[in-house]
């Protein structure tokens, strides 16, 4: 099976980068490598093996190399594969929608609402609708924070409350008018079936009724949430994978000021 | 036991009755209270099944009619029996007869408790020896084809359509998992109703209901069966519908069930007062049916630091073994929870996780403890990711626990793939097979930092048991003891269903189950 891997035909190639034509890197610049799992409704047999690398052609992998494969309970097959992609990105043609402000840490964050806004800043957290899962919400609001971002409990210039989980909107929006709240916090994990964007749209929809959405901050996060989902689902900001209560807190403040700025 | 940790037992006796100081104390407001899930639970065990026209089951139907006049205090097994004393009917036609309202239970005049007594203990014996069944059928199975070693690997399955479900778990069973856990919808926590029939719809899990435990446990059986092996199924009875869904499970042969008030207090903010009543009964079930109950202690590491809250672990752990035993409910049967949880970037942290695990094993010989994998550092970098859940399974192999959760590389990403399950387990049998006997051949050196770890956070467990049994639970818990949640003792979900018993009130299965074999 593994004849072939120390090939060395398949690197006669163009190896300078091109930027209008970015490509996997394995270990030669422009060798296309990417590598797969995956399992098929199939036995496991030689056709089997066949419709894999077949499956990976389609995909538009040139060479495509089934390494290994197990069969998982009579009737699926489990491959692991490698293949050449023949596919390429424009890299210098991307635009992705971004969260435009600077990140401060927490001293910073403080001073920056001491100077500009004199006052603390009163945020309302949770993660809403049915959803159960704290651990976002807690990694942003908690004092400990996560991986060494303290969470907004710590800043001395925010009052943050966490309202745990399964918040549903109205009480999650009556709680953020009864605070008076500056910035609403919505956390979203579990996103089966898009049960976040239902869920995330009805607390837009809630607040333009009762005429609150232009009063408060509203920002989303959670693992499968984006800056460009947010924004077009009417939050001010989304934050994702690799963000922490650091980048939250910037935004909040920051875009506060850009708004009294504009009164 | 030779402790391989140097503990003071003497320390461990006096946490443990401290425990039992604060366990007592709950019990003492459980007894003179029943729930609207206690007498839905009731009705359960008289043969009422079943919904209205609008999907409302037929329990809800009779004790919101109870509720709703007021008189949900003497009991759903007052009313019932009385009316199958005026009418002669069976407490499913009666149920029926509420629904569609032709009976008012209220109105029927009441007869001796004497003639309620001996008309409703054939319907009682019959829901016992029912469940007496089951558990026996286990055992058969258990003596026949046997099952696998401990750690049993438990694994989850999470489509949201019951019949895929299916497909997963005989999947799972067929590559070396030992237990099946049916993880319920998003949500169900919350209803205040079990749905009723196969369901095929589900965020994140598949709802509960008595007919999705028949389809799962015929399917278990079979492919146990055909494996030679015993296939153990877990549910979740906590929420609002603990005692229900433990009679569910009771009826349908379940065998490992999530119970845990306290985790339902912090992590789904019901109320209190609630689910420890909840909980007494739904223990009393599970202690009678031979379920092994889990605890949900690995949470509180995922809202506080692993390091410095474990000993809320074991205070929880403790509290949670005697209020077990105040409902009957035998060490064998506790699936006590703890976690692997501590941040992977921490110097020796394998060591600290290693003390934790080896403490919990020693401090509850009798209990299969119930391990939790890596959940909180894990971050969608499945190749550590299948690491971490490597070092949790040699510790796990290694301290000899009894219910292993098997970690996914996923973690973080999405439910189980088959796939995912599948390296899981290649995983765990690994490192199960390759280091069988570790904990026989290695001693924990004196004054090394394992030994001193665990006598640590046995000394912190033992000051914060002490600052709870001068506060009380309810108040320890409203402080926000566990997890750094605060819940107050009149907050949350489902208190409206919580009432003090009346002078006619009766529950002889407490008497008829708790502690029975």
């Amino acid at each position: 099976m593994s004849c072939g891997l120390y090939s060395m035909s398949d690197k006669e190639f163009d190896k300078t980068l091109d930027l209008t034509k970015v490509k996997p890197y394995g270990d030669t610049m422009n060798d296309g490598k990417v590598q797969l799992s995956f399992t098929l409704p199939v036995p496991a047999s030689a056709e089997a093996t066949e419709a894999a690398k077949q499956l990976l052609k389609s995909m538009g992998f040139e060479n495509p190399l089934v390494v290994y494969f197990r069969e998982l309970t009579p009737g699926y097959t489990f491959f692991n594969c490698y293949g050449s992609t023949v596919h390429t990105v424009d890299f210098t043609s991307i635009y992705v929608p971004k969260v435009e402000s600077t990140v401060m840490d927490m001293d910073q964050t403080d001073n920056f609402i001491r100077e500009n806004i004199g006052r603390k800043l009163v945020v309302v957290g949770a993660s809403t609708g049915t959803d159960a899962h704290t651990v976002g919400i807690d990694a942003i609001m908690n004092m400990k924070g996560y991986a060494g971002h303290f969470g907004l409990e710590r800043y001395d210039m925010f009052e943050a409350y966490n309202l745990g989980s399964q918040v549903p909107n109205e009480e999650f929006l009556a709680k953020a008018i009864e605070l008076n709240a500056d910035a609403l916090l919505v956390s979203q994990t579990v996103t089966q079936k898009d049960v976040h964007i239902k869920n995330m749209t009805e607390l837009v929809e809630l607040m333009e009724a009762e005429g609150l959405r232009d009063k408060m901050i509203l920002v989303c996060g959670g693992p499968r949430i984006s800056h460009e989902l947010a924004k077009e689902l009417g939050y001010d900001a989304g934050f994702g994978m690799n963000t922490y209560a650091d980048d939250v807190a910037s935004f909040i403040v920051q875009e506060l000021v850009k708004r009294m700025s504009i009164k | 036991m030779q402790s391989k940790l140097g503990l003071d037992f003497k320390k461990v006796d006096y946490a443990r009755s401290l425990a039992k100081n604060i366990a007592d104390d709950v019990q003492a407001f459980v007894e003179s209270y029943t729930t609207v899930a206690v007498e839905r639970t009731l009705c359960r065990l008289l043969g009422i099944d079943g919904v209205d026209e609008n999907q409302v089951p037929l329990p809800n139907v009779v004790v919101d009619e109870l509720k709703g006049k007021g008189v949900l205090n003497q009991g759903v097994l007052f009313y019932i029996g009385n009316a199958m004393v005026q009418t002669g009917l069976s407490p499913q036609q009666i149920a029926e007869g509420v629904s569609s309202g032709t009976i008012d239970l209220v109105r029927i005049e009441v007869v001796d408790k004497k003639k309620i007594d001996e008309i409703l203990r054939p319907v009682i014996n019959g829901s016992i020896d029912r469940i007496r069944a089951r558990r026996e059928r286990r055992n058969h199975y258990l003596n026949t084809i046997g099952e696998g070693p401990k750690p049993y690997i438990y694994v989850i399955v999470a489509t949201g359509n019951i019949y895929e479900d299916v497909v997963q778990a005989e999947a799972a069973a067929r590559q070396g998992a030992d237990i099946i856990a049916v993880i319920r919808t998003t949500g169900q926590s919350l209803l205040d109703y079990v749905p009723y029939g196969a369901t095929t719809e589900g965020f994140g899990g598949t709802y509960a209901t008595q007919e999705n435990f028949r389809i799962m446990r015929e399917a278990l059986d079979k492919v146990g069966e055909e494996l030679g092996r015993y296939i153990r199924l877990c549910n979740y009875c906590s929420g609002l519908c603990m005692p229900e869904i433990a009679i569910m499970g009771a009826f349908e042969g379940l065998d490992v069930m999530l119970n845990d008030a306290l985790y339902g207090i912090l992590f789904r903010d019901i109320n209190m007062q609630r689910t420890f009543v909840d909980q007494f009964f739904s223990r009393v079930i599970n202690g009678f049916a031979g379920v092994i109950i889990n605890t949900g202690e690995d949470n509180y590491l995922t809202t506080s630091d692993a390091v410095e809250a474990a000993h809320t672990v074991l205070v929880s752990d403790l509290i949670n073994e005697q209020l077990a035993l105040l409902a009957g409910l035998p060490e064998e049967q506790m699936g006590l929870g703890h976690a692997f949880e501590m941040d992977p970037e921490l110097e020796n942290g394998f060591l600290y996780e290693l003390a934790q695990a080896q403490m919990t094993r020693e401090i509850f010989p009798k209990a299969p403890l119930k391990y939790m994998p890596p959940t909180k550092f894990m971050t969608g970098n499945i190749f550590k990711g299948h690491i971490q859940d490597a070092l949790f399974n040699m510790i796990g192999i290694w301290t000899n626990q009894g219910i292993q959760l098997l970690g996914m590389p996923t973690e973080a990403v999405h439910t189980p793939f088959m796939s995912d399950r599948y390296l899981a387990i290649e995983n765990a049998k690994y490192i199960f097979g390759n280091m069988k006997d570790i904990g026989d051949e290695v001693q924990f050196k004196e004054g090394g930092i394992i030994r001193n770890r665990a006598a640590k956070v046995l000394d912190d467990a033992v000051e914060l048991l002490e600052k709870i049994v001068a506060e009380g639970l309810f108040n320890a818990l409203e402080k926000g003891i566990f997890g750094d949640v605060k819940r107050p003792k009149n907050g949350g979900k489902g208190l409206d269903g919580v009432c003090q018993k009346g002078e006619n009130y009766m529950n002889p299965f407490v008497t008829l189950m708790k502690g029975v074999k």
